[in-house]
Order: structure tokens, then C-alpha cells, then sequence
């Protein structure tokens, strides 16, 4: 629930509108001069539909710089920016020979795996002489090394659960699972706020989709409850089966799933859990196993856990861990597994050794380290940015704290003015959030020290200040808010 | 709720929710809508037309209109319960209403002659009619009473449903494993500690374990890690990924590619980008599942035409431009695989552009199989058949086969590259492709470039095996001649889709436990949709040695001739 003050709303609705309305009018010139010109290929639609790009051409374009900054080092707690230039008023942008060093609070890399790493680098490299970097081979067919099955078994440990099946990426492992898993006449209840991958293997499922709000395990409950009363729509046949598909932490509100509750409701009404780790696993928990650890929730009483290796791991692919039944199901009918090239050898190395480092595997107690000091350095940066002001979303423990801009015009300030001061920060603005909630998003890694911290909190003050986004000046009072705000979902 | 405000107003002997329908027959078609009509604004607006239908003097039907009005504007407030004080005084004015009313009716003009025209008891009629209107408007709707479950029902149902076990009982055929390799896939690779040949992978220029690709990959590796740790849009834009794009694009004379993380991911976020509800898409029924969940995440209307049957896919394009009168409307779009993996046949390119042309579709095709294989210097389908790669729309191909390396691209003009950008799903929502990968297919271009011997060793390896399968008893190649897929089919189905893979798979193992050749079914998920028989595949590599392909054709056709002793 973000609560936005009326000015804010009013002003951002107005700031939209003005770029829609004058979007509108140069696209309405713009038409008169095609038409001129009528340089469309006759007799075909448009592969672009006008209203399709219209938000990409009139208001993505202004700001386009702020987002797909090329990097040309590794995605550490420093990297180098490329400097990029435009000639035509942001259109195009070109790349340059010039990089920025800058403090990196965009990636994905909350245990600092994504850069070269004295323990799992050169176990990569070693493994890439072995296996090469791919098999050029789905896992059923000629794809399954024995990387791939010390891998499945070292996530299975890690996770804990009893087997666990690799994909060579995220997105398909959600895409493509979930059609396995459930069909017509089935029913999902998604989170709101569940990821791409999630709503499109759902849609790509044939089953019926119902939402329950943002985290609320108790419109869960009702949904639940009025969905088993009324069963399959017109033939009131009572559902196959319900998957509810939740995730660990949510990636841009930085919020932690109310798992205990969820998990507890679907017990009740007999669902079955499908929790996406993407974002939790490796990044909390005592030992990095994930928000189950975390929220002290069984791992049994979850059917489902997926995660990805992109994050914390700082490698590629996903990966579902459950029963061993479930598991030789999908060997057998998952098209992820039987068409998709199988995960890069290196890659799946990478993950191992991360996971060996993570347990202490490796003989050091630098995952400990590592664990100990995301949390701190998450704990800590976010408190500092609440004192501050800034109005800062997500739960402790959480290494991702979004932070609220809601001006469309702000969103391009905050991050141009931060990278001005070598900090690159990431920013979300419509349609991946509702209109009114644009946001700066800071991932927070173990890879960053205190100074590094103190150095971010200090620029991101002096341009949050320069942008107005403080919007609780001082102590935030409790009371004053109350009158003056919309409340939101 | 909406009908709160009705209730303080109507009259206080009106019955709840009787049936009008004896005064339906009485009433023509509108009263009947009037009556199924829920809103009261809308009530009272209909009312209004219909009165000023019926009664052709002004004053009387504004007057009465007014009282509708009225009515319509004190329910609506009264709805909104806002100022339910008015309600009453509501009451009065309508009361006065129909005071008025009576006394019109009762004047002398009942018997008047208007413009020549003696109306008789016409206005007491229509009086009473209205009347009755009136009387319907204020009556419920007719609607059979729904209660709504009370909690203790919904506990009992909640109790007795049992939802079905998440997945079905596995049987044998479901307890398959793979083969696991023990070294890298290349020609020769190690499975159970024994040396086989390998024809599993789509390896078709021999790039796994090439040294060039090993030292790329493991410098990018020390400068950038491993893994991108994040999506593009999203400081996961690695300069190799801009350079791999550029080198992709130059390579096919293409303004500017797309790179996707994974190959599969490519076609099926790449196709619902730019095909939504409403588009055309003709599609041979043989395409993969990549494709097929492409198309039905796109919500188009999808038509199959037979496989690689263009006389079947001409009559279906002549059939939706005939038929479709707002096809032109429509984006429409031809989908095809270059080389199909279900079955190794080769797309007729030349004529389905001459088709295109003439019906005006675009046509995207799935290059996963051929880039780097087909046409002279391995550019894929237009290649292969002298076209130029322009009359292709749209092209996409995994990275994971000839390239040896992982990930997809998409190429084509710029402005569909853009698109794709902000608008697919995979590309938008993932991280990007680990830079190491990049960089591989960076080489591994190069490397083609440099050596288009490659291709023609390829060619030779695919007319070797060829002639070495030529007289197989019971199978019979499905392939066409040069495509890097060599098909094999029953010569005479079982009958059943599983006994024939049953007995296909049984063939495959003898072969790689006896002969040491490791030959692959092919596999059907249980979402893919493809109706075309399953069959042995053999993945030819420029690696392959002669000796190889001897060795496997003459594996294949020893466990053949064992297998189907009966056969010609
Ligand atoms: C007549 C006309 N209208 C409008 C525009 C601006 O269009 P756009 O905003 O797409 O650059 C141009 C620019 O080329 C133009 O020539
Ligand atoms: C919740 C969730 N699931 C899945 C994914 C996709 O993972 P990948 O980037 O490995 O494709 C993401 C990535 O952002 C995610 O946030």
C-alpha cells in the first residue's frame, strides 16, 4: 500500500498528460507528413501499430538515455558506464569510447558472484575447457553432462527439497513449467505483482487466472474460498486442481512474500503452493536459502520452488526444485527440457562453486561474510534512506529498496543527475509500474563496502533534495499524512 | 443498491418482483425492454422517447417528461443516499404529477379533432398506458432470487473439494534418462566411460571445443564474470552484447539484430510482439513448440497449412483473403522454420515469397537450423535459395547450435529490432545473455567467415551419410538431401504414436550400447501440438569423420535389419 500525497498525484497525472498531449499533436502532424510522403508499404498494416508505440516514441524516446546504459566492464560494485550521445534529440543513441566509473546500485549481484570471483572463476574457466561453453543439445537428447546432474543435485541440497531440474534460463523455466503442471479446467492465483514469466506461462497454461492483491493473504483466502464455492466458470464443475504462484521478493516493490500465511491458507483450501525465488534465493535466509529459511516456512509445505541463477548466483538459467515425482515429470514432459539447449557448462559450474562458497564448502567463511554483510549493508541502507526522508518501499532484510519519484520528469532527473555523480541507479517508471508510481530501484550487494554505502546515501541525498523526492521531510509524521493522501495499491 | 431510491418512491401496494408478462404480450417491443431495462436513468430516458412517440403534443409529453425526469433525478439521489430528505418532498411533485395528469385526462379535449383528425379516447388510452409504464418502471426487474452462499455452505464445499494430484501417476515411460556425457558434446564424447560418436548435437560446423571460441569465452570471463546480473534495460547491456548484435547483423547484411538469452525464448516472445488478437498467422502444421507457444500466447488467429505443402498453403491464403473482407485490415504474417527439427525437411522459400508477394503477407521464419548451415557461405534459407534476406520480415535462430554457443537472435529492420526492445516479453523481463556466450558467437562467426570450407565439408558429411543410409530396412529417411537434420521415420507405423517411439527408441539404445553411436529420438512434449511422425534424428557435424558416418549408417542398419527382419 503506497500512499501518495494529492499534490504529487495531481502533478504527475498533469506531467502524463502533457506528454500525452503533446505527443498526440506531433503525431497528428507526423501523420499529415506520412501521408505526404505515404511511405508505408502499401497493402500491409503496420507492423507497429500507431497507438502500440505511441508510449515508446513520445515518451520513452525523451528519456530513453536513462535506461539500456551499455557497460563495459563486470557488473561489480563498480563498473564502467559507456558514455553514449545523441544527435537527434535522443532518438538514436550512440555509443562512445568514453566510460564513466561509477558505484553500481542497479545489478542483480546481491552476493557479489557477478564479477570474477578467486573461487568460482577459474572452476568456470576449468570447466569451460572441459565441457565448452555449450552442448549445442536439449537435456533430454544429447544435453545432460555431468555438470548438469551435480548441478541439479547441489541445488536440490540448497534449496531443500528432494530432487531439483535446470534450465538454461528464468523465464522459460516459469514459462514453460506451469503449462506442464496445469491445464484447462485448472485454476492460478497469481499475486498481482507476479513477474512476466509467471503471467505469461499462465496464459500459455489454458487455465483459468485470478489475481488476488498485492501480498494480501487474506483477499487470497477469499478469492480462494469464492473460487472453490463457485468452481469452473458457466460449468460449475468443481476445479481440477489451484496452483497459487507467489514470489520470494518481489522485484520492484522490494517486499518480502507473506509466506507463513499464504502457505497456511493453501494448506487450508488444499492448493498447491508455486513460489518464485528469483529474487530471494541466495540473498537471505541465514544461509542464504531463501525467504523459506528466512520466514521459517517448511519447505515442504511449498509443492512448487523455482528460482533463478541470474541474481545471486551471478549466472544464467532457473531452475525447480520439488518431489522426486515431480521432478521426473517434467524430465519427461517439460518443452524446456526436451527442446531447449541445456544450461552452459561454465555456467553451471559458476553456480556450484557460488553454492559451495555459500555453504562453506570451500573452505572459507567467506559466504558467512558475504551473507552477513548484504543483510547489514541492505538493513543499513535502507534505514538511512528513510531517515533522509526519501519514502522508501519493501521490507528489512530485503537488498532491494525502491524508491518512490512518481513524476514522470523525475525519473529521468534522478538517474541523469546520479550518474552525473558516478552513482548508476535504476529507474522504473510506467507502463512496468502503475502511472503514478515511478521509482528509483537500488540494489543493495554484498560487494558494496561501508563507504561505498556512505558515498550513494550521500549523492542520492544532495539529488534528492535537487529533484524533490524527499517527501517526508524530517521525522515523518504519522498523523499528518492521514488527511492530505490517496491511498493506493 | 440501485434500487433503494425506487423503493422510497414507488407506490406502497406494489408487489415484489411479480412477473410482468402478462403485460409483455400487451406491449410491443419496447415496454419489454423498458421492463428488462435495470437503470433507472436509462428508464427514464427510454421512457421519454417512447412517450414523445406516443403522444404528439408537445405540452403533455414535456410535462409528463418532467415527471419522468424528476423521478429519474429524485431516485438517482435518492440512490446515491444522499439526500434522502428529498425523497418525500419528491413524493409531493410527483403526486401533483399525476393530480395534473387526471385532470388532463379528464378534460374536454378528449374529444377533440387535431389537424383533422378526431382522436377520441386516444389520449385516455395512451394516459393509460403511460400509467402503466409508470406502475412497470416502478417494479423490480424480474430476476430469480440469488442468495448468496452463507459461510457455513462455503466452508462444507470448500471441505469436500479435492483438488487432483499436481502431477498424474508416472509411468515407465516416464522414468526415461538420458545418457549423461562425461566430456563435451563434440563428435567424439564420452558416455559410461566408453568413446562414442556423438550425432545428438546440432554442433553442424564442429564449434565445440574450438580454440578460438575456448579463449574467447575465457577472457570475456575474467573481465566480466559469469552471468550478466541483470536485464538489458537495466545495466545488463554489456558492450559485447552491442558488438554481438552488430557482428550478427553485418554478417547477414541486415540492418540490426536483437539478442534473446536463450534460444527458445526467442521466437515465442518475438512472435506475440508483433502478432495480437485480431492478426493472421498461416503456420505449417510442423513447426516446434517454441513456435506453437508463440502463436498462442499472440492470441492471433492461427491457420496451419500441411507440412511444407505450398499448394495447401496457397489454398489457405487464397481462402482468408477471399473470405476475410477486413483482412487487408489485419497484419498477416506467414510462419515457417527454415530447416524443420521435427523434421528435417527444407522451407521452398523462393515460392513462399512469390506467394507473399502476391497476397501481401509478411513472413517470419525460424533460422535455428540453418544459419550458419545453408547458402554459400552459411547465411541460411534466402541464402540457399537466392533471395534476398530483405524478403524475409522477420528471421529468428537459436545461438545454441551452429554457432556452438547459447542464446537467440532476432534480425531484421530496424524499426522491428526497436520494437522488440520495449516490447517483448523475454528480452524486456530477463537477464541478459551471460557475456561470455556473446562473445563465443562473436568467434564463432568469425570463424565461419574465415572458413566457409566449413559448409562445404558439412554438405559433404550429410551426401556421405546419405548414400550410407540409402537401403535401411524399415526406416526411410524423412529429410530433405541437405539439411544437417537427418531423418529417419518408419518405413510402416505401429500404428500408435507411442509404441512407434517405443520401438524408434529401442533402436537408439541398441545403437549407442553396441555400436557406441549416441543417435537421439524425437521427443513430443505433452503441450506440443505437432501432428508429424516422431523419428531418429541424426545431427551431422563438419567434425563428423568419414569414418564416423560409416560407422553410424552401418550401426543403424544392422540394428534395423534386427529389428524389422521382415522388411524391405
Ligand atoms: C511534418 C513533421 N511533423 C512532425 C515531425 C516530428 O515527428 P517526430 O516527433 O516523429 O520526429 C516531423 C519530423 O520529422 C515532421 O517533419
Ligand atoms: C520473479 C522473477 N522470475 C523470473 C525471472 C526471470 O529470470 P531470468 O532473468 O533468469 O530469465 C525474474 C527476472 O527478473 C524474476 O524477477
Amino acid at each position: 500500500m503506497i500512499t501518495i500525497p494529492y499534490l504529487t498525484a495531481l502533478t504527475t497525472y498533469f506531467s502524463y498528460g502533457l506528454l500525452f498531449a503533446f505527443g498526440q499533436f506531433r503525431d497528428f502532424f507526423r501523420k499529415i507528413f506520412d501521408w505526404w510522403n505515404s511511405s508505408n508499404r502499401q497493402g500491409y498494416a503496420p507492423i507497429c501499430l500507431g497507438n502500440e508505440d505511441f508510449y515508446t516514441r513520445r515518451l520513452y524516446l525523451r528519456i530513453q538515455d536513462c535506461f539500456g546504459r551499455p557497460i563495459s566492464s563486470a557488473p561489480d560494485a563498480w563498473f564502467d558506464v559507456v558514455e553514449r550521445y545523441s544527435n537527434d534529440h535522443n532518438k538514436t543513441l550512440k555509443r562512445t569510447d568514453k566510460v564513466k566509473h561509477c558505484l553500481n546500485l542497479g545489478s542483480y549481484n546481491y552476493l557479489g558472484f557477478a564479477a570474477a570471483d578467486e573461487y568460482c572463476t577459474p572452476r568456470a574457466i576449468e570447466s569451460l575447457k572441459l565441457f565448452s561453453p555449450s552442448t549445442s543439445s536439449a537435456r533430454a537428447d544429447g544435453g545432460t553432462t555431468a555438470l548438469h546432474k551435480e548441478l541439479e543435485e547441489y541445488v536440490a541440497n540448497f534449496v531443500g527439497k528432494p530432487a531439483a531440474i535446470v534450465f538454461g534460463m528464468g523465464y522459460v523455466t516459469n514459462s514453460a513449467i506451469i503449462p506442464v503442471l496445469i491445464g484447462k479446467g485448472g485454476l492460478i492465483i497469481s499475486d498481482s505483482l507476479n513477474h512476466s514469466s509467471i503471467i505469461n506461462g499462465a496464459r500459455g497454461s489454458g487455465a483459468t487466472i485470478r489475481v488476488f492483491q498485492h501480498n494480501t493473504p487474506s483477499h487470497l483466502e477469499n478469492v480462494l474460498r469464492e473460487q472453490i464455492a463457485e468452481g469452473q466458470p458457466r460449468t460449475h464443475r468443481p476445479w481440477k486442481k489451484i496452483i497459487v504462484v507467489v514470489e520470494g521478493i518481489y522485484s520492484m516493490e522490494g517486499e518480502l512474500c507473506k509466506l507463513p500465511e499464504v502457505v497456511s491458507i493453501c494448506k487450508k483450501y488444499k492448493a498447491y503452493v508455486y513460489l518464485d525465488e528469483a529474487h530471494s534465493i541466495g540473498a537471505v535466509g541465514r544461509t542464504g536459502r531463501g525467504v523459506c529459511e528466512l520466514l521459517a516456512v517448511d519447505t515442504a509445505d511449498v509443492d512448487v520452488m523455482m528460482g533463478t541463477f541470474t541474481k545471486s548466483f551471478g549466472s544464467c538459467g532457473g531452475y525447480i526444485a520439488g518431489s522426486k515425482e515431480l521432478i521426473q515429470f517434467l524430465k519427461y514432459a517439460c518443452p524446456a527440457h526436451l527442446y531447449g539447449t541445456s544450461i552452459s557448462p561454465p555456467a553451471a559450474q559458476q553456480i556450484i562453486s557460488a553454492i559451495k562458497v555459500i555453504l562453506g564448502e570451500d573452505g572459507s567463511s567467506r559466504g558467512a561474510q558475504k551473507l552477513a554483510r548484504i543483510r547489514e549493508n541492505s538493513n543499513f541502507f535502507r534505514s538511512e534512506l528513510q531517515k533522509m526522508g526519501f519514502e522508501v518501499l519493501g521490507d528489512n532484510d530485503s537488498p532491494i529498496m525502491p524508491i518512490m519519484l512518481y513524476n514522470p520528469s523525475k525519473i529521468p532527473a534522478f538517474s541523469r543527475e546520479c550518474l552525473k555523480q558516478n552513482v548508476a541507479v535504476v529507474t522504473v517508471g510506467f507502463p512496468a509500474t502503475p502511472l503514478l508510481l515511478g521509482r528509483a530501484r537500488i540494489c543493495i550487494s554484498a560487494s558494496h563496502s561501508r563507504e561505498d554505502l556512505i558515498n550513494a546515501l550521500e549523492v542520492i541525498s544532495k539529488v534528492g533534495d535537487l529533484v524533490g523526492i524527499k517527501y517526508f521531510p524530517a521525522e515523518p509524521k504519522k498523523e499528518h499524512r492521514e488527511d492530505g493522501t490517496i491511498k493506493l495499491d | 443498491m440501485p434500487y433503494r431510491g425506487k423503493a422510497l418512491l414507488a407506490d406502497s401496494e406494489r408487489g415484489k418482483g411479480r412477473n410482468p408478462v402478462g403485460i409483455r404480450f400487451f406491449f410491443s417491443v419496447d415496454p419489454i425492454t423498458l421492463i428488462a431495462s435495470r437503470t433507472s436513468i436509462r428508464f427514464a430516458q427510454q421512457a421519454l422517447i417512447l412517450l414523445k412517440r406516443l403522444c404528439p403534443w408537445a405540452k403533455t409529453s414535456n410535462s409528463l417528461g418532467g415527471v419522468v425526469l424528476t423521478r429519474a433525478v429524485a431516485s438517482h439521489a435518492a440512490q446515491l443516499g444522499i439526500l434522502n430528505t428529498m425523497a418525500s418532498a419528491v413524493m409531493n411533485i410527483l403526486q401533483a404529477a399525476v393530480d395534473w395528469m387526471t385532470f388532463a385526462f379528464d378534460a374536454p379535449s378528449a374529444r377533440a379533432v387535431v389537424f383533422g383528425v378526431p382522436i377520441g379516447g386516444h389520449l385516455f388510452v395512451e394516459g393509460l398506458l403511460l400509467v402503466v409504464i409508470l406502475y412497470l418502471l416502478s417494479q423490480k426487474s424480474y430476476k430469480p432470487p440469488k442468495k448468496p452462499l452463507s459461510k457455513k455452505e462455503i466452508d462444507e464445499l470448500c471441505d469436500e473439494w479435492t483438488p487432483e494430484p499436481l502431477i498424474p501417476p508416472l509411468t515407465k515411460e516416464m522414468q526415461r534418462e538420458p545418457p549423461v556425457l562425461e566430456s563435451a558434446a563434440r563428435p567424439h564424447t564420452t558416455i559410461d566411460g566408453q568413446e562414442v560418436v556423438n550425432f545428438a548435437s546440432a554442433n553442424y560446423l564442429g564449434l565445440i571445443g574450438h580454440q578460438k571460441l575456448l579463449d574467447s569465452c575465457t577472457s570475456a570471463m575474467e573481465t566480466y564474470g559469469v552471468g550478466s546480473c541483470g536485464p538489458r534495460s537495466f545495466y545488463g547491456t554489456i558492450d559485447v552484447h552491442l558488438d554481438c548484435e552488430a557482428r550478427i547483423a553485418k554478417f547477414l547484411g541486415t540492418p540490426d539484430s536483437i539478442l534473446y538469452s536463450y534460444g527458445l525464448s526467442t521466437v515465442f516472445s518475438a512472435i506475440p510482439a508483433f502478432c495480437k488478437k485480431g492478426d493472421i498467422i498461416i503456420v505449417d502444421e510442423g513447426v516446434h513448440w517454441g513456435i506453437q507457444n508463440g502463436l498462442y500466447l499472440s492470441r492471433s488467429t492461427i491457420v496451419y497449412f500441411k507440412h511444407n505443402d505450398m499448394a495447401s498453403l496457397q489454398s489457405k491464403l487464397e481462402k482468408i483473403t477471399l473470405e476475410n473482407k477486413r483482412a487487408k485490415k489485419m497484419r498477416r504474417y506467414i510462419m515457417i522454420e527454415a530447416v524443420y527439427q521435427n523434421s528435417g525437411q527444407i522451407a521452398p522459400l523462393d515460392d513462399i515469397i512469390r506467394l507473399k508477394e502476391k497476397y501481401l503477407f509478411r513472413v517470419l521464419v525460424d533460422e535455428s537450423n540453418s544459419f550458419g548451415v545453408l547458402g554459400r557461405s552459411g547465411k541460411g534459407l534466402a541464402e540457399y535459395h537466392g533471395i534476398p534476406i530483405e524478403k524475409i520480415d522477420i528471421v529468428t535462430a537459436a545461438m545454441g547450435h551452429a554457432l556452438a554457443a547459447e542464446g537467440g537472435f532476432c534480425t531484421g529492420n530496424a524499426r522491428i529490432i526497436d520494437h522488440q526492445r520495449l516490447s517483448s516479453s523475454a528480452y524486456v523481463f530477463s537477464a541478459s545473455l551471460p557475456p561470455y556466450l556473446a562473445s563465443a558467437a562473436i568467434s564463432a562467426i568469425d570463424v565461419l567467415e574465415e572458413n566457409p570450407s566449413l559448409i562445404t565439408k558439412l554438405k559433404e558429411n550429410i551426401a556421405v551419410l546419405w548414400a550410407g543410409l540409402s537401403d535401411l530396412q524399415g526406416l526411410e529417411i524423412a529429410s530433405n538431401p541437405h539439411s544437417p537434420i537427418v531423418f529417419l521415420r518408419l518405413k510402416n507405423s505401429t500404428g500408435s504414436f507411442k509404441s512407434d517411439l517405443q520401438l524408434l527408441e529401442d533402436i537408439a539404445d541398441r545403437v549407442l550400447k553396441e555400436d557406441s553411436v549416441f543417435v537421439v529420438t524425437s521427443k513430443r512434449s505433452i503441450l506440443d501440438k505437432c501432428p508429424l511422425p516422431v523419428g531418429i534424428k541424426l545431427f551431422i557435424s563438419a567434425a563428423h569423420s568419414e569414418s564416423d558416418l560409416l560407422k553410424a549408417s552401418e550401426a543403424l542398419k544392422r540394428v534395423a535389419a534386427s529389428t524389422f527382419p521382415n522388411c524391405g
